[in-house]
């Protein structure tokens, strides 16, 4: 342990020894929780708390990951049961203060669970259907510490990974710890990271980038801003350590611009572990120094890409660039640079602390550890779940998530987003693992899952990813540019009950030649949902599709992209600006390409 | 807008100035202009052109790129529809048309009055409690088209006040809350 860690961890150690020494209340105010009406329920507990005169500490905490009971407030007073009450309404505020935290009497009727399952008829945490099962590394800190305390992360072992590598590790140790582990990127690619970090650590420039990925765009997933907003300082450790073992001198936290919550509280961690010596010069007075910083982007799915987001760092247009050379010899600002995930790093601490084995113990032969996936859609518990590779798909839905809440049939799940593919009901014995999910053709991804019941029309649901991916396509090679659009046209056509006979053909010719000339992953990918969409549904695409009678699929109402032919109609940024530069061409139409309602 | 053109100028060139990030870029500049003035007006970008030494084109260019960004003073209230797959899922458009209708508009945009801007939203990110929407930045779940349509009642009944500026402009759209 190095000398200035020791202090640190002592403080820590202190504070949260004072934390549970009294009314210790924790409310959920993450996305999630305040999209259940958390801010309310926060607002009325601090009123409450005045008002009967109680002194308590209350700590805004990221989710539990438990959305489906949301607002959650878990409430620790000393000799009760730690309680955590779910769905609460700012009404049930005043009894819980004046009974659980006042007169030390936890109200079973409204609690979901307690910690330590002492309270009759409330089941443990660990016990809720939605919890067993979980192996939380990642999220080892959800919901547990208010994510802007220093100490409350270092009292739960947080830094003790950073230490451990900075005083008895060599950058070479770490590397391959890093590697030993099995952990793969878990943006969607799951290469390794640990060899995706030799490549920087090769390479002998001064100065060199970690960047951290939470573009996440992907509908559907909302894993990354999770943890940067439950736990951020596991972030910044992770790419501190990062940065010691490939040698670089930068760290970059990469945010989508919009997300508030996320964005303050990295900005926030990062200030308090320059403050604790943690980042700047000299680290943990090892010598080591690493700065990090946030940067912003613009609403663009594609600057999710590896090469766009640096492009947006230099504040560009995020479009993706050319390689070779790859990032780990020509990045951001020309300087070598890696790329990871969010989640990926938020993974590193925990693997330098416990070692390679423990994690490598973890999950199945190809894919170690836990993914974290986001179940939306038709299901019971929709939330976040951080599970063992190697669990199947019907576990995790209908077990963990409840399965459908109405009773009706799952017809398939949406995985990996909107570049994803579609896994049919059928197939949902499938384990969960990388390779396996791939070679089915419904990858991973980021984690978001989407579970659709038998009422979700198919060709529908593909014409929602199609717009979204012919939207975020960023327009610079013409296979992506056009191939999204053609095939958004065809599937507008089938749902229209208009189309051709030619139509089947003429989307897998597109298909092809989408993944065969794209730049990046985008185009490579868009023809994904279509493709898997097919070969798990022909028979409801042809019926959609045949002359016979397709079922009417009610119009879709599209977002206004100026990326998406708007130049004809002068409807452009252009026009409201610079009006006198706009030359007035009619958009050509005619008989058989009318306009269609998200056109 | 009641702000002179050199009002506009002089807040651009605070934002410019004050913005919390370390790396400044053309990018990063204009993401703090809308912040504080809710949307980039000509005066604007030549600041923002000004400041990172380069030409309004080369910003423009930019500009025009990322679809948060507005040309033009947003409505008074800002109501987001997220259309992402699981918001569709759950019944989205229904949602969508319902407060189309109520507005008089035809797709996403601004009222005629000014009183509302609507947006779709790729992904408010609050996927487990679709369909999801928000009301002056303030996120909503389980959401229905009566719920869309009191809500939207609520905010223009002035319960919900905008979070206004000091001269008429108003918070980003997405922005600080």
């Amino acid at each position: 342990m190095t000398d200035a860690y020791q202090p640190l961890r002592k403080r820590a150690d202190g504070v949260w020894a004072g934390l549970h020494a009294k009314p210790w209340i924790r409310v959920s105010t993450g996305l999630q929780g305040m999209a259940a009406g958390a801010g309310e329920v926060l607002e009325a507990l601090r009123a409450e708390l005045s008002r009967q005169r109680v002194d308590a500490t209350v700590s805004e905490v990221g989710t539990t990951g438990l959305c489906y009971a949301e607002p959650l407030v878990d409430v620790h007073v000393p000799g009760t049961a730690r309680t955590l009450y779910h769905n609460v309404t700012p009404e049930q505020v005043a009894r819980i203060v004046a009974e659980h935290v006042k007169a030390q009497r936890p109200i079973a009727e409204w609690a979901h669970a307690t910690a330590d399952g002492t309270l009759e008829g409330v089941p443990p945490r660990g016990e809720l259907p939605m919890m067993k099962g979980q192996v939380r590394v990642a999220l080892r800190n959800a919901g547990e510490i208010d994510p802007l305390s220093l100490e409350q992360y270092v009292a739960r072992g947080g830094f003790e990974g950073l230490d451990k590598a900075l005083s008895g590790m060599t950058r070479e140790q770490v590397v391959q710890e890093v590697r030993d582990s099995g952990l793969r990127g878990r943006g969607g690619a799951a290469f390794s990271t640990g060899t995706k970090w030799s490549f920087l650590a090769g390479n002998k420039s001064p100065i060199k980038y970690i960047l951290c990925n939470c573009e996440e765009g992907d509908p559907g997933a909302f894993n990354d801003k999770t943890i940067l907003e439950t736990d951020p300082f596991t972030l910044v450790e992770g790419c501190i350590i990062a940065g010691y073992a490939t040698g670089a001198s930068n760290g970059i936290v990469f945010i989508r611009h919009g997300h508030h919550e996320p964005i303050e509280r990295t900005t926030r961690a990062i200030e308090a572990c320059y403050e604790a010596g943690l980042l700047g010069k000299n680290i943990l007075g090892t010598g080591f120094s690493y700065d990090m910083e946030v940067s912003l982007v613009g609403e663009s799915y594609v600057a999710g890409e590896e090469t766009a987001l640096m492009e947006a760092v230099e504040g560009k247009r995020s479009m993706p660039r050319f390689r070779p050379p790859f990032p780990a010899a020509v990045g951001v600002w020309g300087k070598p640079s890696n790329i990871n995930n969010i989640k990926t790093i938020s993974y590193v601490p925990e693997i330098v602390r416990q070692g390679a084995k423990w994690f490598a113990g973890i999950g199945t032969e190809r894919s170690k550890g836990t993914v974290i996936a986001c179940l939306s859609g038709h299901i019971k518990y929709p939330g976040l779940l951080e599970v063992p590779c190697g669990i199947t798909m019907r576990h995790l839905v209908e077990v963990m998530g409840g399965g459908e809440p109405s009773g009706k049939r799952i017809k398939f799940l949406q995985t990996g987003g909107p570049l994803g593919g579609m896994l049919p009901a059928a197939q949902l014995d499938m384990v969960l693992d990388f390779d396996e999910m791939s070679r089915a053709g419904a990858m991973f991804g980021s984690g978001g899952l989407i579970v659709c019941n038998e009422d979700t029309s198919i060709v529908d649901l593909t014409r929602v990813l199609l717009a979204f991916d012919q939207m975020e396509s960023c327009g610079k090679c013409f296979p992506c540019r056009l191939g999204t659009s053609h095939l958004l046209e065809i599937l507008e056509r089938a749902c229209d009950g208009r189309s051709r006979p030619t139509d089947l053909d003429l989307m897998d010719r597109v298909g092809r030649n989408m993944r065969a000339g794209s730049l990046c992953g985008h185009g490579q990918l868009g023809y994904n949902p279509v493709s898997s969409a097919l070969k798990a549904f022909a028979d409801e695409f042809k019926a959609q599709m045949s002359d016979a009678g397709p079922i009417p699929i009610p119009p879709f109402v599209g977002p206004r992209s100026t990326r998406r032919g708007a130049q004809m109609t002068g409807d452009t940024p252009t026009a409201q600006v610079y009006p006198e530069f706009v030359i007035n061409l009619q958009p050509v139409t005619t008989a058989s390409q009318q306009p269609t309602a998200a056109g | 807008m009641t702000t002179t053109s050199d009002g506009v100028r002089a807040k651009a060139r605070e934002a410019i100035r004050n913005q919390p990030y370390k790396t400044h870029t053309i990018l990063s500049s204009l993401l703090a202009v809308q912040d504080a003035l809710g949307f980039l007006p000509p005066e604007g970008l030549d600041e923002v052109a000004r400041h990172r030494n380069t030409t309004v084109n080369e910003v423009w260019g930019i500009a025009s790129f990322y679809p948060n960004f507005r040309f033009t003073a947003p409505a008074k209230h800002v109501v987001e529809v997220c259309w992402g797959p699981t918001c569709h899922v759950m019944g989205a458009q229904p949602i969508l048309r319902g407060l189309l209708q109520r507005l008089g508009l035809h797709a996403e945009g601004d009222t005629p009055d000014g009183a509302v801007t609507l947006k779709m939203n790729t992904c408010l990110g609050v996927c487990a409690h679709a369909p999801a929407m928000s009301f002056d930045h303030r996120l909503a779940g389980h959401m229905s088209p009566q719920k869309a349509l009191a809500g939207l009642e609520k905010l223009r009944s002035g319960d919900q006040p905008a979070h206004a500026g000091h001269d008429g402009a108003r918070t980003a759209s997405g922005g600080a809350r």
